[in-house]
């Protein structure tokens, strides 16, 4: 009996089904959620289409079991709507992946993540196209169970009490990733995660849901295939060497589009995508060629048409036509690439579509691009061969034109024309070319759009703009991953500001004494290139001169002498030497006893150095660095190789500061990179340093050894040699891992000014 | 004593004029104008001496500069004789007796003071003083002096020195262009001008490098050694990877990028 103002709520367990087989089912799940009820008739269909009737009773269990794990309909609804799908998509039985997917359900129940199962399942069935095996499941389950596992945390260590932050992320994100990344991958980008950001939520929320650039960065490492950047110099190589081309190659991300992009011309340079796995056998590199062709040869052939007065369908035909063209010219010009092309151009079926039913406009446009190109098409439509005909004649003296592929584009749609061309159900399957690009180059729109008003952008206030050079970026060396840590920390370079070239002058003079002594020995020392030695009793050839006199002496009775070789010995000095100093804080500390920094201690012994260096006529650069963070690394300019050591030099080294942290390894590569340009047969780096290598954002601690370590190998890989002046005392305990046998520990500080000159002068004797 | 009949051309050299450089020479051998022949590597420069020389009936001695050479190198020096000492002329000095044409090929490689003896015969004296031995040389009416020198690759260090440079007139060659230079390779190497016509273009995609990671371009002797390959049987991309890539690089996407091109060409 009804009560007035109460509603009345049937119990979903009594609501009728379809039929009786589905009212059994319904029975067997026992389950009270009416949203449930409302779908289950048809959740039940799919699922019996899918799944084997044997099975279909370990189904309704594991349903049954998912609906009373009390949270709520939602995960049995997200099970009931997915599962028939992942089944099929996977094409497994369902006793092979069943198992494990419950008991993942299981152990996420037991654990503070148990919001996670409902994410779990609805993105399973398009993770699941990706997973072809039953332990390919296993394995990406056991990756979901791991990152819930590491990433919970618990308060005092003892038990996990809170949820994963980054789990339902990472799930949301997961079926793109799998789409761009293999298992594998997709392992190794989970643990440089969770390594990177384990302590901080917020971070590991960006990072897992692929919003960090680092994210992004590890991801790009790890996708298959042929990467952009590896092939990039090949690349822009053979567009110059084979079209005579120099345009920019600009790489467009494929793994985070929303969209499928082709590649296209923009104004700055042709935009390629930026990787290209292997394809119907043709391989990553060649594709990026195929498409830098096609490319090109628009870029050579084709001219751009008015398009107001066509409709997307006679311009979509006209693009098949042009595209056709193009690709006939790139035949013609080298043939080599026939066998590329036809591979990559789709070959679609007669019968593949049902004209009545969808637009089959593509897919004959995409037969006729066929049967343009490949003589062996073997289709049996009149029209298609006609037309093939057709293109063949305009092809067949010169090169066509762009006008008249669009009037064979235009005469086909019309004579094609079929009632379905219009239906939004459009045959999509066997007709995308892959290597040809979006046509936007194409088309010329005299009429502008509808979008009348066009906003002026607000004027942006970027007048504050710090000046100066865009950072460079370096990858740091991971000790704990044995691996680069990809554009991880961020140079900047910078002139450095000048003060006042006086002061070093007036250094210079209190340090008079040692300059006279240091300018004998540089006197000494100085390069002599190729020197003659005369009066050799055994040379390398004869000294004709000598020769003859001895022999004319020799005749006329006297004793002749017998030195009469000559030798060569080059003794020339070719060396450029780029002096790196460490400016981090530390150098603010004053000496015992002076009363005077280290900085200025140090500012002295580099001016004197410089100056020695300049007498002797070695290529000398100077620089100066310190970081606050890996964002933030800066290194100062403070002389240049071909800068003359003057007053402009003087005035930035005696400027000098000291602050902030030592990323060593950041600044050494970014110096290496200038001295590596240098063609100088002996190149060092002379790093002047107080401590060990440290930056407020580490906390482990060999990480920066070990990353600085590495970039001492990088350098003597490129014919470099680092020399590492230290003047921390106890520095014997770090800096022989960093720099091997190169360093010398300098003691006593106040007598640096003295002693640099001096062990420069040693190294380069 | 050498005669002049021992540095006669007996053959006609293979040579395609590339413009009006035949009648120019002519011009500048009638005036007896000391000549410099620059160009890149492998273009012809001594191929075209060889010819004039042949075309005027006259004999030619060549002359391989390098680093090492000396004065005395060129000029002449006193060698030990089982009697005493006893003078022997150098390439330039012989040239000047027989009237001969003297060729020095790539002459910045010699070393700068070296090449000082050459001034007095290079201007109206025509002279050659021969300090060692106290004789003053006038040059045989006949004789000419031609050097060459490829301003390409060499280093900024070997230039020539203005004083020297501005004795000579100049020719500047060049690779020839694509139509010429299949002719050159279909007859110089016998091989059929449909092969010629695409090994030039493997050359051509090569020069394009140039600056890209190539100091210099495929040559077209380079084309020729090709194009023998090809007559001794050898595949056209085998023949090309051998004689027109290998050579010139150790760059693995440069040598990649000519691969490629070779495969796109010869399909």
């Amino acid at each position: 009996m009804a009560v007035p103002g109460i509603r009345q709520v049937a119990d979903a367990r009594r609501r009728l089904m379809a039929n009786p087989e589905s009212q059994a089912a319904w029975a067997v799940l026992d389950c009270g959620f009416a949203a449930v009820a409302d779908v289950f008739d048809e959740c039940y269909a799919a699922a019996k289409r899918h799944i084997a009737a044997a099975e279909i009773t370990d189904t309704l269990e594991a349903a049954r079991v998912i609906g009373k794990l009390g949270r709520g309909a939602e995960p049995l609804l997200a099970f009931l709507e997915h599962w028939p799908d992942v089944v099929r998509v996977t094409g497994l039985a369902q006793s092979a992946i069943l198992p494990p997917v419950m008991a993942a359900i299981r152990a996420l129940q037991k654990s503070p993540n148990a919001p996670a199962v409902t994410p779990l399942l609805q993105t399973l069935g398009a993770v699941a196209a990706r997973l072809r095996s039953a332990e390919a499941v296993q394995h990406y389950l056991d990756l979901v169970l791991d990152l819930a596992a590491r990433t919970a945390g618990s308060i005092h260590g003892f038990q996990i009490t809170q949820p994963s932050p980054s789990l339902p992320d990472f799930l949301r994100e997961a079926p793109r990733l799998m789409g761009v990344v293999s298992l594998a991958g997709l392992r190794r980008w989970i643990n440089d995660g969770i390594r990177l950001y384990a302590h901080h939520p917020e971070q590991q929320r960006a990072y897992f849901s692929l919003a960090s650039p680092d994210s992004r960065a590890f991801l790009q490492r790890e996708r298959e295939g042929t990467l952009f950047v590896d092939v990039e110099r090949r690349l822009s190589l053979t567009l110059s060497a084979l079209w005579q081309d120099d345009a920019m190659l600009v790489p467009y991300s494929t793994a985070f589009a929303e969209t499928r992009l082709q590649p296209y011309m923009a104004a700055d340079g042709l935009r390629l995508p930026d990787a290209l796995a292997d394809l119907h056998g043709v391989s990553g590199l060649s594709r990026y060629r195929a498409m830098l062709a096609h490319l090109a040869g628009h870029r050579r052939w084709s001219q751009p048409l008015i398009a107001d007065n066509w409709s997307p369908m006679q311009r979509m035909a006209v693009e098949f036509l042009e595209d056709a063209r193009i690709d006939m010219l790139l035949i013609r010009r080298f043939p080599g690439l026939r066998p590329v092309l036809l591979a990559l151009h789709p070959a679609p079926r007669e019968d593949a579509c049902d004209p009545e039913k969808e637009s089959t406009l593509r897919h004959r446009l995409a037969r006729l691009s066929r049967a343009c190109l490949d003589p062996a098409h073997g289709y049996r439509d009149a029209l298609v061969k006609e037309f093939a005909i057709r293109f063949q004649d305009a092809l067949s003296e010169g090169e066509g034109s762009t006008r008249a592929m669009a009037e064979l584009g235009l005469a086909y749609v019309t004579l094609s024309r079929r009632p379905s061309d219009q239906f939004a159900k459009v045959h999509f399957t066997d007709t995308e070319v892959d290597y040809r690009d979006d046509n936007r180059h194409l088309w010329t729109f005299i009429e502008a759009g509808d979008e009348e008003e066009l906003f002026e952008p607000p004027p942006s206030e970027t007048a504050d703009e710090p000046l100066g050079l865009p950072p460079r970026h370096y990858p740091e060396w991971d000790l704990a991953t044995s691996d680069y840590r990809p554009d991880w920390t961020a140079v900047y370079e910078a002139l450095h500001p000048a003060g006042r070239a006086a002061d070093i002058d007036r250094l210079l003079d209190k340090h008079a004494l040692i300059a006279r002594r240091l300018k004998r020995l540089l006197d000494l020392l100085k390069p002599q290139e190729r020197v003659r030695l005369r009066y050799q009793e055994n040379g390398s050839e004869l000294d004709l001169d000598l020769a003859v006199r001895a022999l004319v002496d020799w005749r006329a009775g006297h004793l002749p002498d017998q030195r009469i070789q000559i030798s060569h010995r080059t003794d020339g000095r070719d060396i450029s030497v780029l002096l790196l100093i460490d400016l981090s804080q530390s150098l603010n500390a004053t000496l015992p006893g002076s009363g005077q920094r280290i900085l200025d201690t140090a500012r002295e012994a580099v001016a004197l150095l410089a100056w020695a260096i300049d007498q002797l006529g070695d290529a000398c650069a100077i620089a100066g660095f310190h970081s606050n963070t890996r964002h933030e690394v800066r290194y100062h300019h403070i002389k240049g190789f071909s800068e003359p050591w003057d007053d402009p030099v003087k005035a930035r080294l005696a400027a000098v500061e000291a602050g902030w942290s030592t990323r060593m390894g950041a600044a050494m590569r970014h110096a290496g990179a200038l001295l590596s340009a240098r063609r100088s047969e002996k190149r060092i780096l002379l790093v002047l340093t107080d401590g060990e290598p440290s930056d407020i954002d580490v906390t482990a601690p060999d990480y920066l050894i070990a990353d600085t370590r590495k970039a001492v190998e990088e350098l003597s890989t490129q014919g470099i040699t680092s020399y590492c002046l230290s003047l921390d005392p106890k520095a014997d305990a770090y800096v022989g891992d960093i720099f091997g046998k190169h360093w010398q520990v300098l003691d006593r500080i106040e007598r640096l000014p003295e002693q640099l000159p001096m062990v420069y002068l040693n190294l380069t004797r | 004593m050498s005669s002049a009949e021992n540095f006669r051309i007996q053959q006609q050299p293979f040579y395609q004029p590339q413009g009006d450089e035949v009648a120019l020479y002519e011009a500048a051998y009638a005036a007896r104008l000391p000549v410099m022949l620059k160009g890149p590597t492998g273009c012809g420069k001594s191929r075209f001496v060889e010819f004039m020389a042949w075309k005027l009936g006259k004999p030619l001695i060549s002359v391989a500069c390098n680093e090492d050479m000396t004065a005395a190198d060129l000029v002449g020096r006193y060698l030990l004789d089982a009697g005493g000492t006893r003078w022997q002329d150098g390439p330039l000095t012989q040239a000047a007796r027989l009237g001969a044409i003297c060729y020095l090929d790539e002459i910045v490689e010699a070393r700068q003071d070296t090449l000082v003896v050459i001034h007095p015969l290079t201007d109206h004296r025509r002279t050659l003083p021969l300090d060692k031995k106290g004789e003053l040389i006038s040059a045989h009416p006949d004789f000419q002096l031609v050097i060459s020198y490829n301003p390409g690759y060499q280093s900024l260090m070997k230039d020539l020195k203005q004083s020297t440079k501005q004795r000579f007139a100049a020719f500047l060659f060049d690779y020839p262009d694509a139509d010429t230079e299949t002719a050159i390779v279909a007859a110089e190497a016998g091989v059929n001008p449909e092969i010629a016509r695409k090994l030039v273009d493997v050359a051509h995609a090569g020069r394009r490098l140039k600056g890209h990671g190539l100091d210099e371009g495929i040559s077209t002797r380079l084309i020729v050694y090709a194009a023998l390959l090809i007559r001794q049987g050898i595949a056209p991309a085998a023949a090309c990877r051998m004689a027109m890539v290998h050579p010139i690089t150790d760059d693995s996407d440069v040598s990649d990028t000519l691969d490629h091109a070779i495969d796109m060409i010869f399909a």
